[in-house]
């Protein structure tokens, strides 16, 4: 069965702002799921809280919505417990960044084959307004009572560190790329890390959509808007780390362009590496039949009830008659 | 056979505990009963440490105060336990220490300093510890006077070792050697032991035996008179395991069908994942099991890793101590809102913050309780004993998944670091009950409804991944669909649903599962607590009753819900109520007067860090019972 990407819509109203990015990247989620072949029950997603955190009432797939912060965990948890589950994390900035940085690095060194997509637009919107990890330094949107005091976090140099085997960005607005970057995500062989640019309409006046679009910086001979943001894909940029000995190379290219920021923001994969084991892979190594038969597969009782454990190694271990 | 306290105290990292371990073993297979305390500080290396072994033909339950031989690895040992030796009683010691100046030890604590030199102005003393000793020669106590250093040399002869420092670590084993010579055991159930606690390094084990042969010959050689003491093996007709707190609740897990165990690393609760996680692979019956054993970053991803392996069907616990739970109370809540089936091993210690980490504690129960914001629903059990830590962790996961909810178990530090002889648990008699969860062929509604309303409160539940059975989970409010929904009736009717399952709980669970009952049912007077002091209680009973005072004891397991009615007429019908527990405030007996209005008119209590010991407690029971008592007594025994 082909299923199209209104297969995965619920009749859930979604209730952000008009001209909210999250619109674009629900829109790119569920074209992504489709386009891969995925039937709702094979997919989970994981979100965080606020704005970003209720996309999963509207796709029509298994959802998760838990607390500020713990996307992570919790998307960790249903992994390991079933791996055959394709799971993906959502959350905002303020969620992976502030409240769950800890989780970001964490989760990072475990190459958990997962998808995380943050939603970067620069503010805590549900709380109107307040400075985002990512906001940079001087910045003041307009709710905000004075200029940003924080340097901004890079999500994608953070990624790269961390351990993330594939990291890259797209924009909200830019739906297809976002979908074609959601759907390589889900196919890499390991932990995926998605910055998905995304204007807040209401609380970032900075980081607007005429912003990246360029608007403010037009061609003084055509006229047109020069959009900040540019493809990767369209530069030559090759990601894929190839073989072992390409790992720190690969690695720094992508740390120079995770830099880039202001007038010209790349877009597209910045990193893309297979040759790291997964968690799955690495649990295979102690639990020859994890993959087949993990946790959530395991029979635990029989059809008495009782239980299919035979603790006789722990009693022999401990026996003192 | 009169029975037998055997200590063991020497400077952390200096095998304490596996002497302990080996001195258990070897006792249980004499067919002894064996109750083992473990204390030690919160340090890696050279801190003082012990361990108490109490030994007897009849079961043990508990510590008492006396000590009857003391095997000191050091002088602070000595020095810290000295006083706790019975006057008939033993002390081994290093030869070579018996000029050490006491006041010189350099680990001794402030406090402790001040103690000891008021102990010696009072007392005269002189500031060695051979005038120490001498003290206590004159009061009867036996001192053998042993020369580790060259009973070493001798060994590192034998072993062909050159450097003397690759033997060193042995002293624990020649103490033990020592130790078993004057009480007189069978040298070869010592040496099984040695065997098989270093069964995965044959090396060590023969190594040690060599040192253990050469003290117990050194000792028989040069102390011809009897110590007053000794250990006669006796037939043993049952299997029996020699298990601490920590190992029962793994394998309880084990049994109850856990396949994820999430944590992050606190003391006294790690030893269990650790243990969990060197027996990954289990052996079953039918199919493949595993248990995947994941440290996470923190404990706030401990819990809530638990949660997500729930919703996807797995068995899944966390494990934790005080301030660990501390930081799980978030999703704690969000478990309770999303109707998750989680179990969290809760090892309290001695609190607040950092507190007595290494200690023990029971002062987290309203923390329990009362932990997350908001009200849902939650069940606390709380394990008396070792063997109840093994079935109640197992029945925790039937708990969390009939009901739906989080289930706290309840365990102390002195009962998961506790070792104890016990009659090899019986799995046969507990099943695994699961609680409604529907496959795909089992899904009527269409969309599926996961928080659908039921009589009960309960809704069948489909796991993450099913076929036809898309749902969603949200820590906001919620319909029956599982979103997001801000409408007061259907939070009415949400609140209900979930707070009703209490009601089940109270009305399926057995009492026997909730609440023990021991003593004289007919006695006027009635004693009740919770978790580690059981043991102390019990043979405090049986003193007693030897002296004509008959006492009913109520050991409450389910502390959440509690089962009111039925506690509420035994309060009601005693005429004095004394509560026995853990902490400062009386925790317990505060809930209960809660629920049921019975205030305690005593309350026997202990906040040192240290378990209580039969001893302690059944004197405090006595000075009640013989009306000398004040409403409040506060135990201290124990370094």
């Amino acid at each position: 069965m082909v299923l199209k990407p209104s297969d995965f819509k619920t009749d859930v109203f979604a209730d952000w702002c008009p001209g909210c990015g999250d619109f674009g990247i629900m829109t790119a989620l569920q074209m992504a799921l489709a386009e891969l072949g995925l039937e709702p029950h094979q997919v989970v997603l994981v979100s965080g809280i606020g704005c970003s955190g209720k996309e999963p009432h509207n796709v029509k797939a298994y959802g998760v919505h838990t607390l500020h912060g713990r996307t992570l965990p919790f998307a960790t948890g249903i992994k390991v417990a079933n791996p055959e589950l394709t799971v993906l994390a959502i959350g905002g900035d303020g969620d992976g960044l502030g409240i769950g940085a800890g989780h970001f690095v964490n989760t990072g060194r475990r190459n958990l084959n997962i998808t995380y997509i943050i939603h970067n637009n620069g503010v805590y919107g549900l709380t109107k307004g307040q400075a985002s990890p990512t906001l940079k330094l001087g910045l003041k949107t307009k709710a905000m009572p004075e200029p940003n005091i924080n340097e901004a976090v890079n999500p994608i140099a953070l990624a790269l560190v961390a351990g993330y085997t594939f990291v890259a960005r797209s924009y909200a607005y830019d739906v297809k790329h976002l979908k074609d970057t959601i759907k390589a995500a889900v196919q890499h062989k390991g932990l995926a890390f998605i910055d998905a640019l995304q204007p807040c309409p209401t609380y970032n006046d900075i980081n607007t959509r005429e912003w990246y679009a360029g608007e403010d910086r037009k061609d003084p001979q055509t006229g047109k808007p020069q959009s900040r943001l540019y493809r990767l894909e369209e530069t030559g940029f090759d990601p894929v780390v190839h073989n072992s000995g390409e790992e720190l190379e690969k690695e720094m290219s992508a740390m120079m362009k995770a830099r880039e920021w202001g007038d010209r923001i790349p877009i597209g994969v910045f990193y893309k590496n297979e040759l790291q084991p997964t968690f799955v892979d690495r649990i295979v190594n102690r639990i020859p039949f994890y993959r087949t038969n993990p946790p959530a597969k395991q029979r635990i009782s029989d059809e008495n009830g009782e239980s299919t454990a035979d603790l006789s190694e722990f009693f022999n271990d401990l026996r003192t008659s | 056979m009169k029975e037998v306290n055997w200590m063991a105290g020497g400077p952390q990292g200096a095998g304490v505990d596996s002497a302990a371990n080996i001195f258990g073993r070897a006792c249980g297979y004499g067919g002894l009963y064996v109750f083992g305390r473990r204390e030690y500080h919160s340090n890696i290396k050279g801190l003082h440490s012990y361990f108490h072994l109490r030994v007897s033909q009849n079961d043990v339950l508990a510590n008492v105060n006396d000590v009857d031989l003391l095997a000191a690895f050091d002088a602070e040992s000595v020095l810290r336990h000295l006083g706790e030796v019975v006057s008939d009683g033993g002390v081994v010691v290093d030869k070579d220490q018996l000029t050490t100046k006491v006041m010189g030890i350099p680990t001794l604590p402030p406090e402790f300093k001040e103690e000891v030199q008021k102990y010696m102005t009072q007392k005269g003393l002189g500031e060695s510890l051979s005038d120490f000793l001498a003290d206590a020669k004159k009061a009867g106590v036996h001192i053998y006077e042993i020369p580790y250093m060259d009973l070493l040399k001798t060994v590192a002869a034998k072993l062909k070792i050159e450097q003397i420092s690759k033997v060193t670590r042995m002293i624990n084993v020649l103490t033990m050697g020592v130790s078993f010579a004057l009480l007189n055991y069978d040298l070869e159930l010592v040496e099984k032991a040695v065997t098989a606690v270093f069964s995965e390094k044959p090396k060590v084990a023969e190594m040690n035996v060599v040192a253990l042969r050469e003290a117990y010959d050194y000792t028989k050689k040069t102390f011809t008179e009897a110590f007053p003491y000794k250990l006669e093996k006796t037939e043993v007709m049952e299997e029996r395991i020699f298990v601490s707190g920590n190992q029962a609740v793994a394998m309880g897990k084990v049994l109850g069908g856990c396949r994820i165990q999430a944590y992050y690393p606190i003391t006294p609760a790690a030893d269990e994942s650790e243990y969990l996680e060197a027996h990954e692979i289990l052996k079953t019956r039918g199919g493949e099991g595993g248990i995947v054993v994941v440290q996470t970053e923190d404990e706030i991803a401990a819990v809530n890793s638990a949660s997500g392996a729930a919703l996807a069907g797995a068995r899944a616990a966390t494990s934790t101590s005080g301030p660990g739970f501390s930081l799980m109370v978030e999703g704690l809540s969000w478990a309770g809102n999303s109707e998750v089936p989680l179990v969290i091993t809760y090892y309290q210690r001695g609190a607040p913050a950092t507190g007595l980490p290494t200690r023990d504690g029971q002062s987290d129960l309203r923390f329990a309780v009362h932990a997350g914001h908001g009200e849902f629903p939650r069940i606390i059990l709380a394990s008396g004993d070792i063997r109840e830590c093994f079935y109640d962790a197992a029945r925790a996961f039937n708990y969390a998944e009939r009901y739906q909810l989080p289930v706290i178990h309840l365990i102390d530090k002195a009962m998961a670091n506790c070792s104890q002889t016990y009659q090899l648990f019986d799995t046969g008699h507990f099943k695994i009950e699961r609680g409604e969860i529907l496959d795909e062929a089992k899904i009527k509604d269409h969309p599926y409804k996961r928080f659908r309303f039921t009589n009960t409160g309960i809704s069948p539940r489909v796991v993450l991944g099913t076929k036809n059975g898309v749902h969603w989970y949200t820590g906001d409010e919620h319909n029956e669909f599982g979103h997001i929904s801000e409408e007061p009736q259907n939070r009415i009717m949400m609140m209900e649903k979930r707070m009703k399952k209490l009601e089940l709980v109270d009305k399926e669970v057995p009492i026997k599962e909730k609440v023990n009952m021991y003593g004289d049912a007919s006695a006027e007077n009635l004693v009740f607590s919770w978790g580690s002091p059981k043991g102390a209680i019990l043979e405090a009973m049986d003193m007693l009753k030897a002296e004509g005072f008959g006492l009913c004891f109520m050991q409450l397991r389910m502390l959440h819900p509690l089962p009111k009615e039925y506690v509420g007429n035994l309060l009601k019908a005693a005429r004095k109520v004394i509560d026995v527990e853990g902490n400062y405030s009386g925790q317990l007996g505060g809930l209960l007067k809660e629920e049921t209005g019975v205030e305690p008119d005593y309350h026997i209590l202990k906040y040192t860090g240290r378990p209580m010991t039969t001893t302690e407690v059944y004197g405090a029971l006595k000075n009640i019972l013989g009306g000398k008592a004040s409403e409040r007594q506060v135990l201290t025994y124990g370094s």
